[in-house]
């Protein structure tokens, strides 16, 4: 059935046909109405969840660890301060390789403090072993929670998964959502049968110390299992569109790519905005394209590469920086073209930082800047009478 | 067809709600909608923007709406306070709330400008000086974009038992009023 609901309503309509067993989360600023309506769901009896309030977003993460070590179905939500406040966390949770979904509100870090959106948090959360999905819309980020524990419950992939979509943007955005029949929910996502975990009958250790003979091991695995989940996230994919009609998750999008000379990269939300540039460009005789990162981790370099191995610029338009080089998702895109051929040309643009609005104006600039000239780590929509009037 | 929406209030005026409404009355209508707010710190009676788009495909933009076809001023205080004119588009249209005659506002614009006494029919009928379904209802009378049918049925949902047939009252008289064509 088709709604017209606010994005964080989506959200906590599709956890709730995923039937977490526990949910928590940390009720104050920064959360989302996810919660609220999740907790609205326990209370009025629409959701048979145990809904944990804590003291933090470490707290948090804690809790969903350990519910899931008892072979629980696990929920979390958070953005911004409160995904970092849970980073040591989320590392015990991969390493643990307990399958836990979050959904994550994607907003800019302080200082100085700004809650409106960009994707530094969770790109900090980048090596933490959590397969990362970035939907583009609100049909996306439904979808995407369905696959999610789909993917991470998988016996060969047993990791958790971080769902990403846009704070504020998506989040208080009231658009349409095809939502899913509980009864159809259940027959795509069947109870979470742990291979292990605690019991009294039949007692183990999860997460002990491991002394330098056996590290390193642990880190293979988890590797391993990273590469191997992309097979994973692409059938779970395909069933998803066999079952509901639509493909709205896997690695990458390619939107107009098949005779394109130009391909703007992005995530998330501004994707839409691209894409109805690109339209614009089309109707011109330009060609241009659009790829869209759906899986941040593991990176899907080689369908990135035959998406792409055939066009003259790439241009990657992302909303976050590693400090003291470029863009993340910059630099990985060149890593795809190390050692091939016709190597084309790849700009990076960072963009829509804490919020700053991204115009249809310029991300048509820039994508005739960049098809003129080879530009690196550019700040878009610079306010120089903010930097003393000129570049620094 | 794409029609853009910009609503301009001030905190508390339920500019976000108007938003949200509007685009749950369209898409009742089997249109697609998308509306979202500007995110401003959320003080009472501060500046406050929300965006609404209306398509018959589906709608992909996420960008703020800097060429309006429509403009929306919930409180007309705002007029020289900020550029509320912003982007919008010479034949398109603006509606105020104001008792004043349009060209009483001296506005520099070519789009149409129309005026409406919304928070007045909403002190009368609601008892509250909250005028955001009034101008929901002057804009479906001005627009025809939305059906004043929906846009009732939407507020009814969302205040619900009497201060939703009330709403729905406010929204059908400013509707008329502007169907009449007393307001250009």
């Amino acid at each position: 059935m088709k709604k017209i609901i606010e994005g964080s309503m989506a959200v906590a309509e599709a956890i709730r046909v995923c039937r977490p067993h526990v949910i928590s989360a940390y009720p104050i600023t920064p959360q989302t109405h996810i919660v609220e309506n999740l907790s609205q769901f326990v209370a009025d009896g629409k959701l048979k969840s145990e809904f944990v309030n804590v003291e933090s977003e470490f707290g948090a993460a804690s809790v969903v660890l350990g519910a899931s070590a008892t072979g629980a179905r696990t929920f979390s939500c958070t953005t911004s301060q409160g995904l970092l406040l849970m980073l040591e966390v989320l590392y015990n949770i991969a390493g643990l390789r307990f399958p836990v979904v979050i959904v994550v509100a994607n907003r800019a870090v302080s200082a100085p403090i700004n809650i409106w959106c960009d994707h530094q948090d969770a790109v900090t959360a980048r090596d933490t072993g959590w397969i990362q999905l970035w939907a583009e819309d609100n049909q996306e980020v439904y979808d995407m929670c369905l696959q999610a524990y789909r993917i991470g419950e998988n016996p060969e992939v047993s990791l958790p998964v971080m769902v990403n979509f846009d704070g504020f943007i998506l989040t208080h955005a009231f658009e349409p959502v095809e939502l899913i029949e509980q009864k159809d929910a259940d027959k795509f996502l069947p109870p979470y049968k742990p291979v292990q975990y605690l019991t009294t009958k039949n007692p183990l250790t999860f997460g002990l110390l491991v002394d330098p003979e056996y590290y390193t091991e642990t880190r293979y695995r988890l590797q391993k299992a990273m590469e191997d989940s992309k097979k994973v996230i692409e059938d779970v994919a395909f069933e998803f569109k066999k079952k509901f009609g639509r493909y709205s998750g896997g690695l990458v999008e390619k939107y107009r790519l098949d005779d394109a000379e130009t391909a703007v990269i992005s995530m998330g939300s501004v994707t839409g905005t691209i894409k109805d540039v690109v339209d614009n460009f089309r109707d011109e005789g330009k060609n241009v394209g659009v790829l869209k990162i759906r899986t941040l981790r593991p990176f899907p370099k080689e369908a990135i590469y035959s998406a792409l191995k055939d066009v003259k610029n790439i241009i990657v338009m992302e909303k976050s920086i590693s400090l003291g080089l470029e863009g993340v998702l910059s630099t990985e895109i060149k890593g795809c073209f190390y050692g091939k051929e016709n190597q084309p040309k790849i700009s990076g643009f960072i963009v829509g930082l804490g919020g700053r609005d991204i115009s249809k104006d310029s991300v048509r600039k820039t994508i005739l800047k960049a098809e003129k000239e080879l530009v690196e780590a550019e700040f878009v929509d610079l306010k120089y009478e903010l930097i003393g009037g000129k570049l620094l | 067809m794409l029609k853009e929406i910009r609503i301009h209030g001030r905190g508390g005026q339920g500019v976000v709600t108007a938003a949200e409404l509007l685009a749950v009355a369209a898409f009742e209508d089997g249109k697609h909608a998308q509306a979202f707010p500007a995110f401003g710190s959320e003080r009472m009676g501060a500046p406050v923007q929300s965006f609404v788009r209306i398509a018959d495909h589906r709608i992909r933009a996420r960008n703020q709406i800097d060429k309006p076809d429509y403009l929306i001023i919930q409180d007309s205080t705002l007029i020289g306070a900020i550029d509320v004119l912003y982007g919008l588009k010479p034949d398109g249209m603006m509606i105020v709330d104001t008792e004043k005659k349009p060209s009483e506002l001296k506005l520099s614009t070519k789009a149409k400008v129309l005026t409406i006494p919304a928070t007045k029919i909403a002190l009368e009928i609601l008892g509250k000086a909250i005028q955001n379904t009034t101008l929901m209802g002057a804009f479906a009378g001005a627009t025809g974009l939305i059906s004043v049918e929906a846009i009732k049925r939407s507020v009814k949902k969302r205040f619900g038992g009497e201060m939703g047939e009330k709403n729905a009252q406010a929204v059908q008289k400013a509707y008329d009023m502007m169907k009449g064509g007393e307001n250009g």
